[in-house]
C-alpha cells in the first residue's frame, strides 16, 4: 500500500462511510400479543463509527452482536430505522431501491457461505459476468456476450482461477475455489467498497491463509475500502488496519488493530483477545 | 446417499436413470406416432358399426375374425382403431391443458412466492378457497356452463388444477427466495422481477418440469373421467374415457372393451410422471 509519509493516527485517512446514530430493530413476532403490534429487539443501538478510505476495518463481536446486521445496513441490504449511513457525504439510509442501484456498483459483498451465495444453476463465468453485464462495464455501452465472458474470466484470473474454472458450475468447486468466485464477482465491478461477511468461517485452514492473503493483495492493489466481518480475532490481526468490537449493538472498541490489541478498553475485549489461540509451541511438547 | 452409490457404480445408476428417461419416451413416440397416422394405420374405421361382428374377442382368444386384432365392441366398432384413434384426444388434452394449468399455476406461485405480502395473501386465499371445491364436481359443473367440447374440458381442467402448480411452486419459491444468490444479485445491480427470471425460475424449474409431467397424466386420466360422465366430447369422436364407461355395460361379456383402452390409460400417465422424474435426474446439472 503506499502508505503516505505523516503518521496516520494524526492525520486519518478520509472516511467513505459515516455511520451517525445507526437504529435498526426486528419485531419479535413469538412476543406478539393478540391485538397489539409485536415487541421490538434492538439490534443496532445507535451506532457511530467511520470506515476510513482504503483501509481493512475488522468488525468483531459474539454471534447476534449486531455485526452481520450493521454490514446489510452498509450495502443497504437492510434499511435501518434511524440514523445516518453517509458514503462519501450521501445518506444512503433512507434511498430507495432504484435510486440505490446506480450505487450499488460500488457497494460490493462477499458472503459467508458461497453455496448459498452462487447461482447453483449458473455457470462460474455467467455468475461473475451478470453484474458486468448489468453496469455495462469497460469498453462500448453495448458489448457482446463473448467480450463479457472474456471480462469475466479476467476477474476469474486476479482471483487465481484459470478461464476452465468459468465453464464449470459452483458445486463442481471446492469450499476455497467456490469463494474465491465470490471475491471475483465482487471485484469484477471494479467498488471502492467491499463487505466480507465471515467469508472464510466455512473454510478449513489453508484454504482461509489463502482466500485472506488474495484479499489482502486485492484490498492493496485496488486500493479497496473493505468492511470484515468475523468472529475470529486471529484472522482479524492478519487482516485488518482497524478493528471495532460490537457488543449487544453498542460499539465497545474503536480504533487501530494496534491499539486495540495491546490496550483493550473493556473486559469483553479482553476475554475475546484471550480466547485466541497462541501459534507458540510448548518446547516440551516434542519430549 | 453415500451408501447407496457405495452399493452400485455411477455407471449403472446411469443407466437406471435413461431408463426411466428412455422407455417413457418410446411410449410416448409411440403415441404420437400412433395420433399422427391414425388415418395410416388404424385397420377399419373406428366409428363404423357392423352389428354382425359386435363382441369379438381379441385376436388370442377362439371364436375372433382376422383383422380384429383386439376385438370388437357391442357396436361392432374396431377395439384397436377406437384405441389408436382415442390417442388423440389424450395427447391433445394432456399436451395443451398440462402446458396451460402449468403456466397460469407456476405463475402465480411464483409471484407469491417472491413478492411475498399482498401477492402472497390474495394468492395464497385464493388457492385455499379454490381446494375446498370437489375437483370432479367442480369440472363437470363448468363442462355443464361452458357446454361439451374439447376446448371446455381443456379450460376446465386449466381452472381446477391450476392450485397444484401454484401451492408447491410457491413454497418452492419462499425457500429459493432466502437464499443468499437473491440477496447477492440484489447487491449486482439485479431488478426484482429479473432476480426472479433469471435466478430463482432456473432453480424452480426442475420442479415446474416434473409437475408438468405429471399434470399430463393427470390430465389424461380428467378427461377420462369426463367422457367416464358423458361430458367431456360428443359420442362420435373415439375418447379413451368414452371407451371405458361403454366397456363397464358390457364388462361381464366382454371386458376387452375396457381393458385396453384402460391399459394405454394407465401406461400413459405412468410414463408421463416417469418422464418427468426421469428429466428431472438428466438435466439437473446438480444431481448429476
Amino acid at each position: 500500500m503506499a502508505v503516505p509519509l505523516t503518521c496516520p493516527q494524526t492525520d486519518p485517512a478520509p472516511a467513505l462511510f459515516s455511520v451517525r446514530g445507526l437504529r435498526l430493530s426486528f419485531p419479535d413476532s413469538a412476543h406478539k400479543p393478540l391485538f397489539a403490534p409485536a415487541p421490538r429487539i434492538e439490534v443496532l443501538k445507535g451506532l457511530d463509527l467511520d470506515l476510513p478510505k482504503g483501509q481493512i476495518t475488522g468488525i468483531v463481536g459474539e454471534s447476534g452482536s449486531g455485526k452481520s446486521t450493521l454490514g446489510r445496513v452498509l450495502v443497504r441490504l437492510m434499511r435501518p430505522d434511524a440514523g445516518q449511513v453517509l458514503l462519501n457525504g450521501q445518506d444512503i439510509s433512507t434511498l430507495n431501491e432504484a435510486a440505490l442501484r446506480p450505487l450499488r456498483r460500488n457497494l460490493q459483498m462477499i458472503f459467508q457461505d458461497p453455496m448459498s451465495s452462487l447461482n447453483p444453476r449458473h455457470k462460474v463465468w455467467r455468475i461473475v459476468a451478470a453484474p458486468l453485464a448489468r453496469y455495462e462495464c469497460g469498453s462500448a455501452p453495448q458489448i457482446g456476450l463473448a467480450e463479457r465472458r472474456d471480462q469475466a474470466l479476467r476477474a476469474l484470473e486476479r482471483v487465481g482461477l484459470d478461464p476452465g474454472f468459468g465453464e464449470r458450475y459452483p458445486h463442481e468447486l471446492s469450499g476455497g475455489q467456490r469463494q474465491r468466485v465470490g471475491i471475483a464477482r465482487a471485484i469484477a465491478l471494479e467498488p471502492e467498497f467491499i463487505l466480507a461477511d465471515e467469508i472464510v468461517s466455512g473454510l478449513d485452514v489453508s484454504s482461509q491463509a489463502q482466500v485472506l492473503s488474495l484479499l489482502k493483495s486485492l484490498a492493496q492493489e485496488m486500493n479497496l475500502t473493505i468492511a470484515f466481518i468475523s468472529h475470529d480475532l486471529s484472522v482479524i490481526r492478519h487482516l485488518c488496519d482497524n478493528v471495532i468490537v460490537l457488543n449487544r449493538g453498542e460499539i465497545l472498541e474503536n480504533g487501530s488493530v494496534e491499539q486495540v490489541f495491546s490496550a483493550p478498553q473493556s473486559d469483553i475485549t479482553r476475554l475475546l483477545l484471550d480466547a485466541i489461540p497462541l501459534p507458540e509451541l510448548d518446547d516440551k511438547w516434542f519430549d | 446417499m453415500a451408501d447407496v452409490s457405495l452399493q452400485t457404480t455411477p455407471r449403472a445408476r446411469s443407466g437406471r436413470r435413461n431408463l426411466r428417461l428412455w422407455l417413457p419416451l418410446a411410449w410416448i413416440s409411440t403415441l404420437v406416432l400412433a395420433a399422427v397416422l391414425a388415418p395410416l394405420i388404424a385397420p377399419h374405421d373406428p366409428l363404423y358399426q357392423d352389428l354382425f361382428l359386435e363382441r369379438l374377442p381379441p385376436f388370442f382368444m377362439a371364436g375372433t375374425e382376422p383383422g380384429y386384432w383386439l376385438g370388437t365392441d357391442s357396436l361392432g366398432r374396431d377395439v384397436l382403431s377406437r384405441v389408436i384413434y382415442g390417442t388423440r384426444i389424450a395427447l391433445c388434452v394432456s399436451l395443451i391443458a398440462a402446458t396451460a394449468t402449468c403456466l397460469v399455476g407456476s405463475t402465480l406461485g411464483l409471484l407469491a412466492g417472491f413478492f411475498g405480502g399482498w401477492w402472497d395473501r390474495v394468492i395464497s386465499r385464493l388457492i385455499e378457497i379454490w381446494m375446498a371445491f370437489p375437483p370432479v364436481l367442480f369440472a363437470v359443473l363448468l363442462v355443464a356452463v361452458m357446454g361439451t367440447g374439447l376446448t371446455s374440458v381443456i379450460v376446465a381442467i386449466a381452472l381446477i388444477d391450476w392450485t397444484r402448480f401454484a401451492r408447491v411452486i410457491r413454497a418452492e419459491t419462499m425457500v429459493q427466495a432466502q437464499m443468499d444468490y437473491v440477496d447477492s444479485a440484489q447487491i449486482g445491480g439485479a431488478r426484482r422481477l429479473t432476480t426472479l427470471v433469471s435466478e430463482i425460475l432456473p432453480n424452480v424449474l426442475p420442479s415446474i418440469v416434473a409437475l408438468l409431467m405429471l399434470e399430463m397424466g393427470i390430465a389424461v386420466i380428467v378427461e377420462a373421467i369426463l367422457s367416464f360422465v358423458n361430458l367431456s366430447l360428443s359420442s362420435d369422436v373415439a375418447t379413451w374415457g368414452s371407451m371405458i364407461a361403454e366397456g363397464r355395460n358390457a364388462i361381464h361379456f366382454a371386458w376387452w372393451v375396457l381393458l385396453f383402452p384402460l391399459i394405454a390409460l394407465f401406461l400413459t400417465v405412468l410414463s408421463f410422471s416417469q418422464l418427468g422424474e426421469g428429466l428431472k435426474q438428466r438435466f439437473d446439472p446438480v444431481l448429476q
